[in-house]
């Protein structure tokens, strides 16, 4: 038999750091996409707060801490990072498995917020944007998914073909903001 | 240009993608007669004013909008999810 090896989607481009600001790869046990079907939001969440202790998020919301969060995701859907869903689930939501879907990238440190304004048309300065707090937005070209989860700290989330562009991008955000307290 | 998303807030016009007028949203029936196919494929105004526009907020939350403009002062008037206008012409 081949010995295939999983590959992270960010393996051999992560970690990086510029300035006072550092990317790194996170690694949820698993990401579930959960599209509760009408009227279902409410028994929805009741199996969440079971299986991972959240509740289904409210809308440009986002729950929970590592290890076990859900990030509201777009119109009627969260993803769920973390643990398995439950089994039951499919019966009240569309449920579908993104674990090697998706790059999880964290970006931390003073001058975050400076790095990911030249690369996202939204606000993200803490003033307005604080932890549990989670966008829907462009970075640079790409669909992402932005989630403060802590002071000058983002989650964030593209499709994993996007993996290099995306850390490419953020790279080289992260070098001219480190370039200009120099 | 700005447009408010109903779910996101207001987002800068790059997020979104123009789909057209929002006749879309009133399909007539498959037995209505092919004129009135032939007026919801085909056949469409050209104001100069008020109109109403389908969007979809493609790099955001892929809510479809209706969004009410004016084409001559190209104010944005108003926007709704396309899913709550349907619901409430149902």
């Amino acid at each position: 038999m081949v010995n295939l090896v999983a590959k992270s989607p960010c393996a051999a481009l992560l970690p990086l750091s510029a300035g006072n600001v550092t990317l790194t790869e996170q690694h949820p046990d698993a990401l579930t996409s959960v599209a509760p079907f009408a009227e279902k939001e409410v028994e929805v969440s009741a199996s969440l707060t079971v299986t991972h202790g959240v509740a289904y998020p409210a809308v440009n919301h986002a729950v929970g801490k590592d290890g076990a969060r859900a990030i509201w995701f777009g119109q009627g859907q969260a993803m769920v990072m973390g643990g398995k869903v439950s089994d039951d689930l499919v019966q009240l939501a569309a449920v579908t498995d993104q674990s090697d879907a998706w790059a999880v990238m964290r970006l931390q440190g003073a001058s975050s917020a400076d790095v990911l304004a030249r690369l996202v048309p939204v606000d993200l300065r803490s003033s307005v944007f604080a932890e549990g707090d989670t966008v829907r937005t462009e970075l640079q070209h790409m669909m992402a998914s932005i989630t403060c989860v802590g002071t000058d700290c983002f989650d964030i989330m593209v499709m994993r073909s996007f993996a290099k562009t995306a850390v490419h991008d953020l790279h080289a955000a992260m070098k001219s903001v480190a370039a200009l307290s120099i | 240009m700005r447009l408010t998303c109903p779910l996101c807030g207001e987002r800068d016009r790059r997020e979104f993608y123009y789909k057209g007028d929002a006749i879309a949203l009133n399909r007539p029936a498959p037995d209505a007669g092919t004129d009135a196919w032939d007026d919801y494929l085909y056949l469409r105004d050209n104001p100069a004013g008020v109109t109403k526009d389908l969007w979809q907020h493609e790099l955001g939350c892929s809510a479809w909008i209706v969004v009410e403009r004016n084409t001559v002062t190209h104010e944005v008037l108003s926007t709704a999810l396309a899913s709550d206008v349907k619901k409430a012409t149902k």
